[in-house]
């Protein structure tokens, strides 16, 4: 049985003995030498991931000025950074919005541009008191410049994420990126065989006070990160770097179309083999990781799970969901991934990294819990019109005219013989037909593509789809596409005027 | 090769297309087609071998032409290879290589523009 310890491993590392690979290489290796002698052969095992943390940001310090100012509003290249702390100290989160370029840049780009060394444009004001009376402030500032300037990132390193498609038929922004109407593509996210958290699922070498690369720089892990989920096996890490220590290629601004900012972080954990079990779970292969597939068509927070796949199959650019092939792609790079594990392999085999023992453990049976919402969201079915008129595809224009001069509706769901819905029309669509005098049926007018809402979905769902495709009124529809009712957005603003 | 054909307001009525067909020979393929009140901007696939046929036939009547020759351009600095880009389009121009690289085929290229909101890191630009 082999018993090593974090010292004797950071001894070999200090003599150049230490034998370091890359966890997919380890998989390999417990492969074809069974997990004990793997333990023999392998000392340190090196893992990385390389993907959208939006987590993410830093803790800056600016140092004062003369006069001096206590910043009450800071924005860094027109990004607000929050600076409810002490007078010139703030955090700039990665998600949030530029004021004046909206999306397209972030707080994740402010700390990829300091990283780079790029100046950036600080903006602050403050209320001015008898020991800090300037009340406004500009200047440019580089990271070196800066006090401190240390990366605190509250949730990275999900141990496995979701892959996202769409049933529905609109494209969907994500923060996972585009996904195309009706299985149009999946995207996924994670390293697979190179994820920190799965070579070492029971947390038996990772903990508060674990070295680790961050961003190209050696920081820690300093406890376990929000939303850490365990008992799902999607651990998350908080983790602390030091800015001015970072690589540029290891932190990347990024901007999700119609979503927002992120920032791509590199991180990657030395796992030391100190024992059979711990060389057992470094084995671990794309083929033995699984991840559920959810439907992000749905706009809810438990999305249907379309199915199950391994990241074996994710990487081969094809799945199978509901007996359809689906183009699969990342939205994590794996070969970033790779150039993480690469490159702490090579610190440890040169001797500039030695590992640490963690001080504490990761907690491992808290599960996460949703929102407690206290307001109560009214639902679409608390707020529809019901037994509402439909109409049949097959009825002549002239006939439908009637019924709107009988003031029967605005918008009439037009339904198949066993009540599905297959269409909509509205008095408009109608008085024109009329007005320039055509004849035929309902379904030469009617608009096929219909918006629709399922009843138990929440109000704020339905007023996003009326505002997102400016229309007027939603039919709902049931599992079956039956019609139950209709919801307006006058509905929807006599409720919303009614609850204020 | 792909090419950017520009047409102003004033010949847009013609069936320019059908008139160099016919008179080069050559099927042209349409890729993609805008057309307005300012004009027209038409993205069209040529064999290479009949290229120089082609543009003069577009050119003598009025229409100004681009050549594509690399359709897509990737920032290469920012990219990160992570892949977004291969799922969402429909001509397979980016492949993910052996050693998970992304790399791109410029020829299949149509021009739809879906990867360019699809790169999170704004690699990605259409050449005009
Ligand atoms: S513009 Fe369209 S066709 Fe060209 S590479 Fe991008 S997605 Fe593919
Ligand atoms: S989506 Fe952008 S960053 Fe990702 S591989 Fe494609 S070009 Fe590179």
């Amino acid at each position: 049985m082999v018993e090593k310890t974090v010292e004797e491993v950071n001894q070999k590392i200090r003599d150049g003995s230490v034998r370091v690979v890359t966890a997919e290489e380890m998989t390999e290796i417990v492969e074809a030498l069974g997990p004990k002698d793997a333990a023999k052969e392998v000392d340190v095992v090196t893992t990385g991931t390389f993907g959208a943390m939006c987590s993410s940001g830093a803790i800056l310090n600016f140092g004062h000025a003369d006069p001096p100012i206590k910043t009450q509003k800071v924005w860094l290249n027109d990004v607000e950074a929050y600076a409810g702390l002490a007078a010139v100290d703030v955090y700039i989160g990665a998600t949030q919005l530029s004021e004046s370029k909206g999306m397209e840049y972030g707080g994740g780009h402010v700390i990829e541009d300091l990283v780079s060394g790029k100046s950036v444009t600080l903006r602050a004001t403050g209320y001015g008191t008898d020991c800090y009376p300037l009340k406004n402030i500009e200047t440019t500032l580089t990271l070196e410049d800066l006090n401190q300037a240390a990366m605190i990132n509250p949730r990275n390193a999900y141990q496995r994420y979701n892959v996202a498609t769409n049933t529905s038929d609109q494209i969907m922004h994500t923060y996972m990126g585009p996904l195309l109407p009706n299985l149009g593509n999946a995207i996924y996210s994670g390293s697979g065989a190179l994820s920190p958290l799965f070579n070492d699922p029971t947390y038996a070498t990772i903990g508060i006070g674990t070295r680790i690369f961050l961003c190209g720089a050696q920081g820690y892990v300093i406890g376990e990160g929000t939303q850490h989920d365990p008992k799902s096996n999607m651990g998350t890490l908080m983790v602390k770097g030091n800015l001015k220590e970072m690589n540029p290629e290891f932190v990347k601004g990024a901007s999700f179309h119609k979503y927002g900012t992120t920032l791509y972080v590199g991180l990657g954990i030395p796992i030391p083999i100190l024992n059979e079990d711990v060389a057992l779970h470094t084995g671990i292969s794309d083929a033995e990781i699984r991840a559920e597939v959810l439907d992000y068509g749905v706009q809810r927070r438990d999305r249907p799970v379309l199915g199950k796949v391994t990241y074996e199959e994710l990487k081969s650019g094809r799945i199978e969901i509901d007996g359809k092939e689906v183009r699969t792609s990342a939205i994590s790079s794996l070969y970033m991934a790779r150039k993480v594990a690469e490159s702490l392999k090579d610190w440890i085999l040169k001797g500039e990294f030695t590992l640490s023992k963690p001080v504490e453990r990761l907690p491992t049976k808290l599960r996460v819990k949703s929102m407690r919402q206290t307001g109560g969201l009214p639902l679409v079915k608390d707020v529809m019109t019901d037994g509402i008129g439909t109409i049949k595809p097959d009825v002549g224009i002239e006939e439908a005219s009637k019924r709107i001069i009988k003031g029967e509706f605005n918008h009439l769901p037009v339904v198949s013989d066993d009540g599905r819905l297959v269409g909509i029309v509205t008095s408009w669509d109608i008085s024109r037909a009329v007005a320039l005098a055509k004849r035929g049926k309902v379904e030469q007018i009617m608009t096929r593509r219909v918006i629709v809402v399922s009843p138990s979905d929440p109000i704020d769902i339905a007023a996003r789809k009326l505002e997102q495709h400016n229309i007027s009124a939603l039919p709902v529809v049931d599992g079956k596409r039956k019609v139950i009712g209709i919801i307006t957005s006058e509905d929807l603003s006599k409720l919303l005027a009614g609850g204020t | 090769m792909k090419m950017l054909l520009h047409f102003t307001p004033q010949i847009i009525k013609k069936p320019l297309i059908a008139e160099v067909v016919l008179e080069t020979g050559v099927l042209v393929n349409i890729n993609k087609a805008t057309i307005d009140v300012t004009g027209g901007e038409l993205i069209i696939n040529v064999p290479d071998k009949d290229v120089n046929k082609v543009i003069k036939s577009f050119k003598s009547r009025g229409v100004d032409v681009v050549t594509l020759e690399k359709p897509i351009i990737r920032v290469d600095e920012e990219c990160v290879h992570c892949g977004a880009c291969i799922s969402v389009c429909p001509t397979n121009v980016f492949k993910c290589e052996v050693d998970d690289s992304i790399s791109l085929d410029h020829k299949e290229c149509i021009q739809c523009g879906a990867c360019i909101t699809a790169c999170p890191h704004n690699a990605l630009k259409l050449s005009r």
